[in-house]
């Protein structure tokens, strides 16, 4: 457990930003990954007055506060409707009902977790951050990016009519992932045939591969499924620790990636 | 005996709603305010000697009221495993010890007004190791020239094959019959290793105790703890004072599982509260409850097993070898089970043979968790027997049928006992049906390619140890005639407070009301070894009827006295003693209360103790329906059955309980629960994060039944039921995995990363 | 360490203090004297320590008490009268066994019922995934669940 001299719930971003610039400050989320260390935290900063807290849906995109719990998300109507099952399915896992009423999404994104199920799944759905001072970020540029004394305000969820499936596999039901995949076809993207594939728990980051080969240029069939699934497995790097090999790690995403590119193709 | 009201009913326990409401009847709600916070600063080493140790610094924090060394405690050695003396487990430890031998040894002990301070002053205490190298693999650690226990004052009471010079915590042999010409005549013969790793109880209250001294000046320990007795008198020997000066309670407990039948925490805020003169409280995180506690013996069992083509199994030899870890306590115990509980359960062996090793390593010291050795060497006969089968293209169910022990039959590899009550081939018979064997035997791929396949395997336990194990139960009649019971076993959420009354009431012919339960207190509660073993249901139940009778026959005597009549003449109903030619005649069971009161040379009081010569065990079958699938090696469990023969089932809906929960353990020990170790020693599973047992998501349909057959010697035909319903999972579902997929997996966890290796090896 | 005022209300109660700022909920309620409160890991997995925070369950291991502030926060000292109705039922299961994470289950019971019509057998052991029992094996709880929720139903 952590240790906290003294505690400053924010009154505006500006303070919260100025006083986040010492080293020995700390944010607060919702403390479920800062309560396993045994930090000495100088000054904790509380953003829960600010009104972070809220999932604002536009014609273009689903803007998360910072402060949204996972079950925030998880219940969201406009959220589910959206992008059909694989938000709901990549949270659910998440040890429990009571913890994702406590952890928020910020705190999720911004610890850029090797294991965090919503990192990989909003890697593929092509999610941005906003972040106090540097303001819009891809997230695919923020997870390389190293941790420094900037505040991540918001998570941002583009409107770009995502076709995605997210599937994991676990030891149980209630574990992290041995393996976390997530793939996308975005039809609006027009730099590439719009297919992406996130995976996480490698255990490293979660990252995403894009089909710069056009493999599946002719649509997915069980054939480019595979083919594809083969290709991203190659092209990432895995490594080994308590929950699974690397070897095993690698033989997963073959099977996963090839089998959530034909479900999302089956869902049509 | 005349009637059954309780006995064989479903009664709600007696603490269900104090439970259920949360009222503070726990170690840590009933600690006062003012207890010290005590606290164990641990090793970093896996083997090491304290060269210096400085606690100035760590003094000086406010609040800091006590720091303790190696340099404050007795010299004397003891050990933790809570066993009747003489303790088969050697006397290996010391409370703090110069040499650490595992990571997370203890290596001081600090007492303060505050969490906070006590978590400062951890910090600060400064200690010098000299690192030593350590033994970390079992097949290694035997005459290795490292010794984990190489201290002279090391002692062994027991006659159990022990030799700390080379690191052996105990070694045998035992066998019965002709077993190597046996093997000679077989038709085919095959040996297998099988390996289980350590796991951990992880009852939901981690280890805990509180203690502060009495009027008197005595000790008083209050504990979460299944053995207060044992404690008593463990804790006399590691502070070296006489056992009068100690009271051991246990209040409510939050499961045990058999963790707490080992001094975890006793000794710890005891010699603060005997050098402070203050009340004290330890409470174990669950990561100190993952690193520092007493899991299951980590074993590796080859089995060599001869039979006949037509699928008689004449012989069985099993070697063992046990990893004790870095203490012994339950070491030479454990590993006995390992054959004596499988081996019985094949009826027509001509011989077998059994030699084992217990040794210690520079690991986390093992204890007694459910099934207590008998888990691990089910697991691997009951997988070679399967095995067997396929070599023997007979059904495994088949296998059974034709071997399995009969009720009658003598067991030479269950200490000679006969099988007084077996409803095993009725078990076996009602789980075939209960899973649809005959149907479902072949394995069968589903459209989306997962396999469905089944797999059975069979168990057998003990009720409590023949020749050791007291129970014992004092009964007495007060005001209103009602009944005080006091006992000195220990409900872990069990429920034996409750059938212990269940059957008083019975014996006594009275309501259950009428009868209150007290336990346990070692000041009050008569003497009984404590709720291991599988124990309290047959031996302290049998106490409690023969208690019942004797108080029975006094409450006669004063009812005839009062009567004025012969006590030949009179019977007692529950209600009234009454004349037998004259009904009308009688004396309330009040009135003979009140009589005890005044003017009454009688105590209307009876105490009384009961052992078993024999441990007559109970009996299972289980059946595993998995769906597998094969690319992911996913391994989802979609149905168990198990059929149970625990002799009468005292409380039904309890012992359903017991079955369900001891399945789901079981099933968490087969198929993910892992306790692993990076080459330094340092255990990675310390926490429900890392050490993850089942949760709601992960179970499916559980079914149970019961195949009661009746058990001479026990109370109302009772045997037990606690411990045998851990043992089916491992080699059933290990079993099914196999029929599924034509991979063996012959070391726990049966994980998906094995399964899908085992089949890129198979394809290869 | 610079205590933190906070102001909230515990089981009905109105109540001001000053807390230190990483002192999680579950140690503050249980020195106010909700000791159902149980804490059984130190890593967010048990759910022992559910507490309602608004209604909402919540671990209180991993919430701050300063974060009480200006919330409404109920233990089962709270909800006597359905602690036994619950326990009721989970009782004649013989599904509370050791007792030492009914509190936790019975409180996101409580919370699930406010939250979910009509759960099938799945949404209730999802619901209740977070809570982790030992000694049962879950499915005598889930019988006693879904017997009270039946019951209720009839009502």
């Amino acid at each position: 457990m952590f240790t906290i001299d003294q505690y400053i719930k924010a009154e505006s971003l500006e303070q919260a930003y100025s006083l986040n610039q010492k080293k020995t400050a700390t944010i607060l989320g919702g403390c479920g990954w800062l309560k396993m260390g045994n930090r000495s935290i100088r000054t904790a900063i509380d953003l829960s007055g600010l009104g972070l807290d809220k999932i604002e849906e536009t014609e273009t995109e689903f803007k998360l506060g910072c402060m949204v719990t996972l079950r925030q998300i998880e219940t969201n109507d406009g959220i589910n409707n959206y992008f059909g099952d694989s938000v709901r399915e990549c949270l659910r896992h998440i040890v429990g009902v009571q913890f994702r009423n406590c952890v928020t999404i910020g705190g999720s994104i911004w610890g850029r977790f090797g294991f965090s199920d919503p990192l990989t799944l909003f890697l593929a759905l092509d999610a941005d951050v906003k972040l106090y001072h540097a303001g819009i970020v891809k997230l695919s540029d923020f997870v390389k990016m190293p941790y420094d004394r900037d505040i991540l305000t918001h998570v941002i969820l583009p409107k770009k009519k995502q076709k995605t499936y997210y599937i994991t596999h676990r030891a149980t039901e209630t574990d992290f992932p041995v393996i976390a995949c997530a793939v996308s076809k975005l039809p609006e993207d027009f730099t590439d045939n719009g297919f992406r594939v996130a995976v996480g728990a490698r255990p490293q980051r979660a990252s995403i591969v894009l089909d710069a080969d056009g493999i599946l240029n002719d649509g997915i069939t069980e054939e480019s499924a595979k083919k594809f699934a083969d290709y991203v497995a190659d092209s990432l790097n895995f490594s080994s620790n308590i929950r699974g090999s690397a070897d095993f790690r690698h033989h997963l995403t073959r099977v996963l990636v090839r089998r959530a590119l034909l479900a999302m193709n089956q869902e049509g | 005996m005349t009637r059954k009201k309780y006995v064989g009913a479903g009664i709600v326990k007696s603490d269900a709603r104090a439970l259920t409401t949360g009222k503070p009847v726990y170690t840590d709600d009933l600690a006062p305010a003012d207890c010290l916070i005590v606290k164990v600063l641990r090793s970093p080493h896996a083997h090491a000697l304290i060269t210096n140790i400085n606690t100035n610094i760590a003094m000086k924090v406010p609040g800091i009221v006590c720091i303790l060394t190696y340099e404050d405690v007795p010299q004397s050695r003891f050990t933790m495993a809570g066993q009747t003396y003489p303790e088969p487990s050697p006397y290996d430890r010391l409370i703090l010890d110069r040499r650490v031998r595992f990571v997370g040894d203890a290596v001081a002990i600090v007492a303060g007004e505050t969490e906070q301070a006590v978590d400062k002053a951890l910090k600060l205490i400064k200690v010098e190791y000299q690192v030593l190298e350590p033994v970390l693999d079992m097949h290694k650690a035997k005459d290795n020239k490292v010794l984990v226990h190489p201290e002279e004052s090391w002692k062994s009471l027991c006659p159990v094959g022990a030799d700390n010079m080379r690191n052996l915590c105990a070694s045998g042999s035992d066998s019965h019959g002709d077993v190597e010409g046996t093997f000679a005549k077989c038709d085919v013969v095959i040996e297998r290793t099988y390996r289980t790793k350590q796991n951990q109880q992880a009852m939901m209250e981690t280890f805990r105790t509180y203690t502060q001294l009495d009027t008197y000046g005595r000790l008083n320990v209050i504990s979460s703890t299944q053995v207060p007795f044992h404690v008593r008198r463990i804790l006399s020997h590691a502070l070296d004072i006489p056992k009068t000066q100690i009271r051991v309670i246990k209040p409510r407990l939050g499961g045990g599982f058999g963790a707490k039948q080992t001094v975890v925490t006793e000794v710890y805020p005891a010699i603060v509260t005997l050098k402070t003169g203050r009340p004290a409280k330890i409470v174990y995180s669950r990561y100190e409850s993952m690193i520092a506690s007493s899991p299951r013996h980590s074993m590796e069992l080859t089995v060599r097993m001869g039979a006949t083509n037509d699928g008689v199994i004449k012989v069985i030899d099993l070697y063992t070898l046990s990893n004790t870890g870095a203490f012994g306590e339950h070491g030479p115990t454990t590993v006995g089970l390992s054959a004596h509980k499988p081996i019985p359960m094949y009826g027509k062996q001509e011989a077998f043979r059994f030699t084992w090793d217990v040794v210690y390593t520079n690991t986390l010291s093992a204890g007694a968790y459910r099934g207590y050795g008998a888990t691990q060497g089910i697991f691997a006969v009951e997988s070679t027997v399967n095995e067997l089968a396929e070599i023997l293209n007979i059904d495994p169910v088949r296998m059974r049928e034709i071997n399995l022990v009969r009720e009658g039959q003598v067991m030479p590899a269950y200490y000679g006992e006969t099988a007084t009550s077996c409803a095993l081939d009725r078990c076996v018979e009602r789980v075939k049906n209960m899973i649809d064997w005959d149907k479902k035997a072949k394995p069968i791929t589903l459209p989306n390619g997962k396999i469905r396949a089944v797999g059975i395997a069979m168990a057998m336990q003990g009720s409590g140890i023949s020749n050791v194990d007291v129970g014992s139960v004092t009964i007495r009649m007060g005001d209103d005639g009602d009944y005080n019971m006091l006992i000195g076993c220990t409900d872990m959420g069990t429920g034996c407070d409750t059938i212990l009354a269940q059957m008083a009431a019975d014996c006594l012919d009275c309501d259950m009301k009428n009868i209150a339960v007290y336990a346990s207190d070692t000041d009050v509660s008569p003497y009984d070894s404590g709720s291991y073993a599988s124990a309290t249901t047959y031996v302290t139940g049998m106490a409690c009827v023969k208690a019942c009778e004797e108080l029975r026959n006094k409450i006669l005597l004063t009812g005839s006295e009062m009567l004025k009549v012969d006590v030949d003449d009179v019977d007692f109903d529950g209600q009234k003693v009454y004349v037998v030619a004259d009904p009308e005649k009688f004396v309330t069971r009040k009135q003979v209360g009140y009589k005890g009161q005044c003017f009454s040379n009688r105590e209307l009081a009876a105490t009384v103790s009961h052992s078993s010569p024999t441990s007559p065990p109970p009996f299972m079958a289980g059946a595993a329906e998995i769906e597998l699938d094969p690319e992911t090696g996913k391994v989802e469990l979609i149905d168990y059955c198990a059929a149970v023969d625990c002799g009468t089932p005292i409380n039904p809906s309890l012992a359903r309980v017991q079955t369900e929960g001891g399945l789901v353990q079981g099933i968490g020990m087969a198929l993910y629960e892992d306790v692993i170790y990076n080459e330094k020693g340092v255990n990675y599973s310390n926490s429900f994060m890392q050490y993850k047992i089942p949760s709601r998501l992960d179970i499916n349909k559980i079914r149970v039944e019961f195949e009661s057959s009746y058990e001479p010697s026990g109370p109302f035909g009772a045997k037990s039921i606690g411990e045998v319903v851990i043992n089916t999972p491992s080699p059933a579902i290990a079993s099914a995995v196999a029929t599924a997929c034509g991979v063996r997996i012959r070391e726990l966890p049966i994980t998906a990363e094995k399964i899908v290796m085992g089949l890129m090896e198979k394809n290869k | 360490m610079a205590k933190i005022l906070i102001s909230f209300t515990l089981n009905g109660k109105k109540i001001e203090d000053a807390v230190s700022p990483d002192q999680p909920l579950l140690e503050y309620v249980r020195e106010k004297g909700c000791r159902s409160v149980k804490r059984g890991c130190e890593t967010s997995n048990c759910g022992l320590c559910t507490v309602l925070m608004d209604g909402k369950p919540v671990l209180s291991c991993t919430m701050l008490a300063v974060r009480a502030d200006g919330h409404e926060i109920i233990t089962l000292e709270g909800k006597q009268s359905k602690a036994e109705e619950i326990g009721s039922y989970l009782a004649n299961e013989g599904a509370e066994q050791c007792g030492f994470c009914s509190p936790g289950l019975i409180m996101n019971i409580i919370a699930m019922e406010n939250e979910l019509k009509n759960p099938s057998e799945y949404e209730i052991r999802e619901y209740l995934a977070g809570n982790l029992c030992r000694c049962t094996g879950y499915v005598s709880q889930l019988r006693a669940i879904k017997a009270y929720l039946a019951s209720k139903e009839e009502r």
